[in-house]
């Protein structure tokens, strides 16, 4: 992108993106963490995840006062508006996903109460695409991407597959043994808060996608845009 | 969409110099239309070619068509003091006669003999001076000369003048360049009333003005037209990468 005219314009922009992704690395980490904590049974470990949670707030609040007056300071139109806005939903959304990441530790914490269980094996590969959405929908936003956009997009029905499929395990582990009731159900609240993680990296997305094409997202759109690029 | 206004294939020439450069522009009636682009890009020519205001210059040349209401400004068989009366327009300065603002309002109707007798006159002088927001702060004065009014309440005379001969246009070229933001804004709400009745240009460096109170921008660029569309997308949507820098305030 051409640089703007006043130099001080182009460092604000420059410092939404840098926060936007510094908030996507520390819940990155802790979607790592929260999860290594259930496999690991460490408790310190998830004790430290729900309070490292309070920093991704923080860094959504300074994402929202710098947006804010980068609105008010410099009253941007066209890809610039589209980019504080985008801003905007995008760090509201990495917050819910760290919340996510919280609320599986919280999990870990209850799972540690009880005696270990297999079925938490399961979690690691669980946690891959929804990462991997994360990731890739950051890029795109920074990148202003929209080929990465439109395939983080897709991801999510795969999640929702694999996730699918391991509510059927947990069934099953509770239809064969009562006694596995208790930590399934821990599970299940850990997977469900996984699958939220994939739904809210396709939010991420779609605020992409209408940054770039400037147009509300609309999943009729994607099959005409999706074959056309 | 019928045009009040239908520019087609504009070529305008400063003698050897090109101004223009086949710009066809449609500008829709009861809509204000905002003229951007930077300094020297031909944006107060394009507007003077709107009235004839370019008919004085020595070794002017214009291609193309003006067509208001469908019919061509510049066929030979139109009166230019008549298309004046319908095409009015108002100056980055405000300018007012060196006359009382009475005389200042009855000017255009006196010259195009538009009343029936004096009371008629009064009334055109109180509804112009009403319709530009002026009247309940000089009712009482009349008589007074109207340089002696501040630069906000001489730009709403002036506004006042160009309406009282009931014209079918305004054009404005940055008409609120000299004005402090509380008489911007009057102005700029006048604007808003005034587009119910008359369809406007204006010609306007402040990309925040043309974006409050335009339904329409077009984007000139170097004697070109870049590009043209409904305001709101123009601004949130541009598509040609000129009009992106231009607007973002990037090098172009
Ligand atoms: N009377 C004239 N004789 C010769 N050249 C002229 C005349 N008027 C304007 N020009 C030239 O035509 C070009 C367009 O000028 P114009 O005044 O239309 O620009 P503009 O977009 O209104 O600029 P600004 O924003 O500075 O008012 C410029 O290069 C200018 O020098
Ligand atoms: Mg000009």
């Amino acid at each position: 992108m051409i640089q703007h005219i006043v130099k001080a314009y182009d460092e604000e922009l420059k410092k939404l993106h840098d926060l936007i992704r510094y908030m996507g690395e520390l819940t990155l980490s802790q979607i790592n963490k929260a999860i290594q904590s259930i496999v690991d049974r460490d408790a310190e470990l998830a004790r430290e995840v729900i309070s490292e949670d309070q920093k991704i707030n923080l860094l959504e609040i300074r994402v929202d006062e710098l947006a804010t007056r980068i609105l008010a300071l410099r009253q941007p139109v066209a890809s610039d508006l589209r980019t504080v806005i985008a801003s905007l939903k995008i760090s509201n959304q990495v917050e819910r996903i760290a919340d996510y990441a919280a609320n599986i530790a919280k999990f870990s914490l209850n799972l540690q109460k009880l005696p270990s269980f297999e079925e938490v094996e399961g979690l690691p590969i669980l946690i891959e695409i929804p990462k991997q959405m994360i990731e890739s929908a950051l890029i795109a936003f920074e990148k202003a991407d929209l080929n990465l956009a439109i395939k983080v997009w897709h991801m999510d029905s795969e999640v929702d597959k694999l996730y699918k499929a391991y509510l059927q395990n947990l069934f099953a582990a509770m239809i064969a043994d009562p006694k596995n009731v208790n930590p399934c159900t821990q599970l299940l609240f850990a997977a469900k808060n996984i699958e939220r993680i994939g739904d809210q990296s396709q939010n991420i997305a779609e605020a992409v996608y209408t940054m770039i094409t400037g147009k509300p997202f609309q999943e009729s759109d994607l099959a005409k845009n999706g074959s056309k690029i | 969409m019928a045009f009040k206004i239908d520019v087609q294939n504009l070529n305008l020439f400063y003698g050897e110099k090109q101004a223009l450069f086949n710009v066809s522009l449609g500008l829709p009636a009861s809509q204000t239309t905002a003229l951007i682009g930077p300094s020297g890009c031909g944006k107060s020519s394009f507007l003077r070619c709107l009235n004839r205001m370019n008919d004085v210059v020595p070794n002017l040349h214009l291609e193309g068509k003006v067509l208001l209401d469908g019919k061509d400004i510049y066929d030979p068989s139109v009166d230019v003091v008549d298309l004046r009366s319908h095409v009015g327009m108002v100056f980055q300065k405000p300018n007012p006669f060196p006359r009382s603002i009475y005389e200042n309002v009855a000017y255009g109707p006196r010259i195009h003999r538009l009343f029936k007798d004096k009371s008629a006159l009064d009334q055109i002088v109180e509804k112009s001076l009403t319709r530009a927001g002026l009247w309940d702060e000089v009712k009482d004065r009349l008589q007074q000369a109207a340089t002696r009014l501040s630069g906000g309440q001489q730009q709403r005379l002036c506004i006042a003048r160009a309406i009282a001969v009931n014209p079918k246009v305004i054009l404005m070229d940055e008409p609120c360049s000299a004005l402090d933001p509380i008489a911007t804004a009057k102005i700029e709400e006048l604007i808003d009333e005034l587009r119910e009745k008359f369809t406007l240009v204006i010609v306007t460096h402040n990309l925040q003005q043309a974006a409050r109170i335009s339904q329409k921008t077009a984007f000139f660029h170097s004697g070109y037209l870049v590009e043209a569309g409904e305001t709101g997308e123009l601004f949130t949507t541009p598509k040609d990468e000129r009009t992106q820098g231009y607007i973002t305030g990037r090098y172009g």
